[in-house]
């Protein structure tokens, strides 16, 4: 039996097919029961299934993305619940482009953020008053709302902006270590909560508790984009470039200069990092991604008030970084889903088949053991759990490897030259000192 | 010619003198020795050169310019790097990213070129490893360099240290106890290594050390602190019999008997 195990995880071939007959059955499975929520997340299981099969990076790839961008909106589209289905989808690929920000501020620069939500609301924000008729209660020029043609540009600009409040929240942190910067960041994300939850006066900007209601939906060539399947496609499109610039920058020279002041500051600086500007690049590059989100939710919502951006989702965010592997982009990708989904889909599965299970006179279980409103409970619990088995979460961080060969193929003579035991030298005519 | 010019320079922690001031003259391309008892301030004396520390007063001077009110990471640039008593290594990166941050500071490759991979930067990163590599190989430990930093045995840890400091391209390297917790054959190993720096790669070394067989062997020049002041300089031969030295060393008693 361990033999045939040992013999198809070398085996490509063996693995591709049984990977092909997994993805069959469990689309196919989706597209006749529509209702099976067991069939879609089995689905999405099988890009966690392509992570570990032993293909070529590019082929992964290809594959992976013919999954998330073709296979899974066609069979989630033959029934009623495709908007539902796609809302998921989207807000695990908005949850996942923000994870990914706030594991370059804690798990490669080392730099516990527990306000990370602060910078989302930034970004939900500048769409938000821009793109409705809130801009023209306090600016006295030009037409608003903006027309969802902006939206793109927004995407940018929301970024921009998060990353500028990244660098102001930065400035004033640096001093600050440890458990000290978990608290600083707390209160900067609760400041930015209370701002603009009573930001209505003197001058209305973001139109206190009443929220922004009607922001425009985006619009490209004409097509407004109002649907939950349109803006996975949008959401998809921002992770993919999201993913692209995190994996590009951890094997950099800004990458390896977060990692080295994680594991020792002193040590950094004294090997040439520049602390400070080290530091405010993961705090800004991190932000504009959650900013760029941001804009999506807002656009997503059409609604963005105060109330979405409270500690709890700061801390959710948290989580699905150390439940996927603190520093490791695929880890903190896979947390991002399986939290996000367990938020979304499994508890409000479990609590609606018990509130049926209630009316149906089987068991009665009092609305307050409810899964849905146990949320803090069970992430509590999993941290608990990951912290005493797991600590380096899911998919732990990994090292580049590299290959000795190639940098032996040197085309520059070595200046360094392996010192001789002193003895050599000494026969060989001491041409030392 | 003087690489490392040192005036009149005192640190103060409240009202303990940790330095008083030391005056120090270190020629280019030497081996030059801080020693002293325990708590003499010697590792406080390289946190100021280093930048770790800013002095209380005094200069510091680096082939006749001031370092004095940089940051860590300026005096780096000018070409100052070091090693730590209690040593501090990149735990989680594998041994060769860790002599890759070494390079930090002289790497020519930002974040555009990163992100867009430009040729410009591709070509600096693969220079910047192969150089990694070659200085591995120099150290001994090119066998190692996928293992994560921390997972090195002790004497691999320093020599790692070293590699890491020489990629910074310093003129003057300071090592702070390079030889504490290695046995005699590593000890040996470690010597021939200084020396082939000071020859090969012309770096100026300035040492702490408390094993006085290294030190004696090694070094050029001697500086003596006790209580944060400098009490005795020289060669080796002057330091092994000075009255002083001893006396600071072994106690008042053992001048007189020995």
């Amino acid at each position: 039996m361990r033999k045939l195990v040992d013999l198809f995880s070398q085996n490509k071939k063996a693995q591709l097919l049984l990977f092909i007959v997994y993805v069959a059955v469990t689309s196919l499975s989706l597209i006749l029961a529509q209702q099976s929520v067991v069939a879609f997340l089995l689905l999405l299981f099988s890009i966690l299934l392509l992570y570990f099969l032993k293909l070529n990076t590019k082929a992964k790839w290809i594959i992976g993305l013919l999954i998330v961008a073709v296979l899974i909106p066609f069979s989630a589209s033959q029934g009623q619940a495709y908007e539902s289905y796609m809302d998921v989808a989207t807000l695990v690929g908005i949850y996942c482009a923000m994870a990914l920000g706030l594991n370059i501020v804690v798990g490669f620069a080392g730099l516990l953020d527990l306000g990370f939500i602060a910078f989302f609301a930034v970004g939900a924000y500048t769409y938000g008053i821009f793109a409705s008729a809130q801009a023209s209660k306090f600016l006295h020029f030009g037409h608003f709302p903006l027309s969802g043609e902006s939206f793109w540009i927004f995407i940018l600009i929301g970024g921009i902006v998060a990353a500028i409040f990244g660098i102001l929240l930065g400035i004033p942190v640096l001093r600050v270590k440890g458990d000290y910067l978990a608290i600083v960041t707390l209160g900067f994300g609760e400041i930015i909560r209370i701002i603009f939850n009573n930001l209505d006066h003197p001058i209305n900007i973001t139109n206190g508790s009443m929220g922004i209601a009607s922001i425009a939906p985006p619009k490209i060539f004409g097509i407004v984009i109002a649907n939950a399947s349109q803006f996975y496609y949008v959401a998809l499109a921002i992770l993919l470039v999201v993913i692209y610039i995190v994996t590009r920058l951890e094997h950099s020279k800004i990458g390896r200069a977060w990692k080295a002041i994680r594991d020792n500051e002193i040590a950094g600086q004294a090997m040439g990092i520049p602390l400070v500007k080290t530091k405010l690049t993961a705090f800004a590059i991190g932000a504009s991604f959650s900013g760029m989100m941001g804009v999506v939710f807002a656009a997503k919502q059409t609604y963005v008030d105060a109330t979405s951006f409270t500690l709890l989702e700061s801390t959710t965010v948290l989580v699905m970084v150390l439940l996927g592997g603190m520093g490791s982009v695929p880890g903190v990708i896979l947390g991002a889903a399986v939290v996000t989904i367990l938020n979304l889909q499994v508890l409000t599965e479990v609590s609606n088949w018990l509130n049926q299970l209630n009316t149906n006179g089987v068991i009665s279980v009092p609305d307050a053991l409810s899964p849905a409103k146990m949320q803090r409970f069970i992430f509590g619990l999993l941290l608990i759990l990951f912290a005493l088995y797991r600590p380096k979460g899911l998919i732990p961080a990994k090292n580049q490897k590299y290959d000795a060969n190639k940098l032996k193929k040197s085309t520059t003579k070595s200046m360094y030259v392996e010192p001789q035991v002193s003895n050599d030298k000494k026969a060989s005519g001491g041409s030392e000192i | 010619m003087n690489v490392l010019e040192v005036t009149d320079l005192t640190k103060k922690f409240g009202g303990l003198y940790a330095n008083t001031n030391i005056n120090m003259s270190i020629k280019k391309n030497s081996i030059t020795a801080v020693i002293g008892p325990n708590g003499a301030g010697k590792t406080t004396f390289f946190n100021m050169i280093t930048a770790v520390y800013k002095p209380t007063s005094g200069d510091i001077l680096l082939n006749g310019k001031s370092l004095v009110g940089l940051k860590p990471h300026q005096v780096t640039k000018f070409g100052i790097a070091r090693t730590f008593q209690n040593i501090r290594l990149f735990h989680d990166l594998t041994v060769l990213d860790n002599v890759l941050v070494g390079m930090h500071h002289h790497l020519k490759s930002n974040w555009v070129g990163a992100l867009f991979q430009m040729p410009r930067t591709r070509h600096a990163e693969d220079n910047a490893k192969k150089e990694a590599y070659q200085l591995l190989e120099y150290v001994g430990l090119a066998d190692l360099l996928n293992e994560s930093a921390g997972n090195l045995s002790y004497g691999a840890q320093r020599r790692l240290e070293i590699a890491r400091a020489i990629a910074a391209k310093p003129k003057v390297l300071l090592l702070d106890e390079p030889a504490a917790g290695m046995n005699p054959k590593e000890t040996k190993k470690l010597t021939d290594l200084i020396h082939d720096m000071r020859s090969k790669l012309d770096i100026t070394i300035v040492l702490i050390e408390h094993d006085m067989k290294l030190v004696m062997e090694i070094s050029d020049y001697i500086y003596v602190l006790d209580h944060g002041e400098e009490i005795a300089s020289g060669k080796p031969d002057d330091i092994r019999n000075n009255p002083r030295v001893i006396e600071a060393y072994l106690g008042k008693g053992a001048v007189a008997n020995g």
